[in-house]
């Protein structure tokens, strides 16, 4: 009796094994189907995207932001607009720019400096970033005022905490690749800040400018995607050869 | 005393639900994000100078509840010691509950980052609270208590008594719809007024839009009853001031609060006239509760002292029919009934109402 039982659990490990698992995600094409390797990336054939996100069109008046509900914030006598088209020159700035799909089961190691985010001068310095599933993000408060941060992702835990002393620190870590992370400030409507987590180090924001990097990729074809607060995403392949540094770009329109 | 001190907290509650209109209006509802205490001071001792922002309203809106919380326990207190009736007694024991329920799920929804069946039902409840403090600040007036004064001369109306039921339990289902719609973030769903995206009937769906039609349905339907009840007031009952006054007062309020719900829209939901909109519709839901408790004065009076008259040292079987004096059945429903207040159910005089 003992033996059939044991015979039919077989039988149906192997036919689950066969059907191969339907919580498994599907490999990117041309993934290796190995066991992940750590730390793929060689210095002496990485390669690196470079290029420029641009703006056309002409984007909506701004509109300046009222920051009289909290007394702090106005004495600051900061001239913030709520012009999220940050593009001197045609270069559209804070657009998040990362390797959507092409790496395969690669692993990387996880940096061990933190990400900071700052919330000074009633904004949030930087407006968009990026941070590593398991790097420390550690978010400050420089203000002499009362925040609260409150983050609201779909794939990573929801959190709000309140920092309402200047020099306060929280520190926590995002488990799952996430693009993007909103995050708001509930006390001031005005503050908003985005972040991209990703399970590789391959991203960018654009500069001022509109210019973007993006260094140290193994050869190979990428799914490169852009990501605007406002604009939505833009993706395109591009197919890095060794040492090759090459030149894409991108254009929201408004 | 009693009756004022029910009139204050009946009138507090609306302020409480101005007040948590304004933070769900403003977004501020975890401006504090923790419960019960605000950024780790305790609530009362949250410095003035730190309440800016979002956390102006969230807290106002902790300390009003508090407040009206307090306010409640004594009200029960009050009851439990002063009043006579047990129905009513047993009215401050469920304000009592409800309100303590209230304050728990505004805690837990603040907790748990505002899931919308926490906040829906918070913002439902509020209304409960705000009808059991109005229904006891209403049979605690004397008015109520001497049945109008007129039972005699206006025999009971069943029609009135199911519309005006009907109405109020309208009203409470359209304010439902309306907080599933403000915590759903479907307030502008449809951008356009009175038309739907240019049309009388949406020509796309999806739910938010499903919920926003519904609510505009909903306030026709509320608007039609509201006109068949008063209508009905006046046509029939245009000699008792205490059906014409809400009546009239309903009205009132239910343009007032068509205009609020059509300006809520057009404003793109300025937090202070979307406000205005949910304490409006609070409003017409109780002015609707009173009107319905007072068509069904003579019949609630029947019903109590049926069961209780065994108890009444002031019974006798005739006084029901008997005019004026028959409010002393009323009082019959007491088991603590004193000869003071058998003195007090004096005969009536017109337009002797709360």
């Amino acid at each position: 009796m003992n033996l059939t039982v044991r015979s039919l659990v077989c039988v149906a490990l192997c036919v689950a094994a066969a059907c191969g698992g339907g919580g498994t995600p599907p490999q990117p094409s041309g993934a290796p189907s190995a066991a992940p390797v750590t730390n793929p990336v060689d210095p002496a054939t990485a390669g690196s995207i470079t290029g420029a996100v641009k703006l056309e069109g002409t984007p909506p008046a701004a509109q300046p932001i009222n920051m009289s509900s909290d007394p702090y914030c106005m004495g600051l006598g900061k001239k913030a607009t709520n012009q999220t088209f940050v593009a001197p020159s045609g270069g559209l700035q804070n657009v998040f720019v990362y390797v959507k799909d092409g790496l395969g089961n690669m692993k990387f190691p996880v940096p061990s400096t933190p990400v900071v985010l700052d919330q000074n001068g009633c904004w949030y310095t930087p407006r968009v970033f990026g941070v590593q599933v398991g790097q420390s993000l550690d978010i400050v408060n420089s203000d002499e005022t009362l925040h609260n941060v409150h983050a609201l992702p779909m794939a990573n835990r929801e959190f709000n905490r309140g920092q309402g002393l200047k020099g306060l620190k929280f520190t926590t870590v995002f488990t799952t690749p996430e693009v993007m992370v909103p995050f708001k400030c509930d006390v001031h409507k005005w503050m908003n800040a985005w972040i991209g987590v990703l399970d590789h180090p391959f991203y960018a924001v654009s500069g001022s400018g509109g210019a973007f990097e993006i260094k140290g990729l193994p050869p190979g074809t990428y799914t490169i995607e852009a990501w605007h607060e406002k604009l939505g995403t833009q993706t395109q392949m591009v197919t890095i050869g060794a040492k090759e540094s090459k030149p894409i770009s991108f254009t929201f329109k408004v | 005393m009693l009756h004022r001190f029910a009139i204050l907290v009946a009138a507090t509650t609306a302020v409480l639900i101005l007040a948590g209109g304004l933070v769900t209006s403003t977004g501020s509802g975890l401006s504090v994000p923790d419960w019960p205490n605000t950024y780790g001071f305790f609530m009362f001792s949250f410095p003035l100078s730190k309440m800016v922002g979002g956390i102006r309203y969230e807290h106002t809106h902790r300390l009003i509840a508090s407040t009206v919380g307090f306010l409640i326990v004594i009200l029960a207190v009050w009851l439990w010691r002063a009043e006579s009736r047990a129905w009513v007694r047993r009215l401050g024991y469920i304000a009592l509950g409800a309100v303590i329920t209230q304050g728990i799920l505004g805690g837990i929804t603040v907790l748990w980052y505002l899931p919308d069946p926490i906040s829906i039902a918070h913002a439902s409840l509020a209304q409960i609270v705000f009808c059991l403090t109005t229904t006891i600040a209403l049979v605690t007036s004397p008015g109520w208590q001497r049945a109008y004064s007129v039972r005699a001369s206006t025999p009971d109306d069943r029609v009135l008594r199911i519309v005006a039921m009907v109405t109020t339990a309208v009203v409470y289902v359209q304010i439902v719809i309306g907080a599933i719609m403000r915590h759903t973030d479907a307030g502008l769903a449809i951008p356009d007024f009175p038309l739907a995206f240019g049309h009388l009937i949406p020509p796309h769906w999806d739910a938010k839009i499903a919920v926003h039609f519904t609510h505009r349905i909903g306030a026709l339907i509320v608007s039609l009853c509201v006109l068949a009840t008063t209508g009905h007031v006046f046509s029939h009952h245009r000699r008792r001031p205490e059906l014409v006054r809400p009546s009239t007062l309903l009205l009132f309020l239910l343009l007032t609060q068509i205009t609020l719900g059509a300006l809520t829209v057009l404003s793109g939901k300025h937090f202070i006239i979307n406000s205005l909109h949910v304490v409006t519709g609070a409003s017409v839901l109780v002015t609707a509760l009173v009107m319905t408790l007072r068509a069904h004065r003579a019949q609630f009076v029947e019903h109590v002292s049926a069961g209780s008259r065994e108890q009444d040292p002031a019974y006798t079987p005739h006084i029901r029919r008997a005019g004026p004096s028959a409010t002393a059945v009323g009082f019959g429903e007491t088991r603590r009934s004193s000869q003071s207040e058998r003195r007090r159910l004096r005969p009536a005089k017109a337009g002797d109402h709360a």
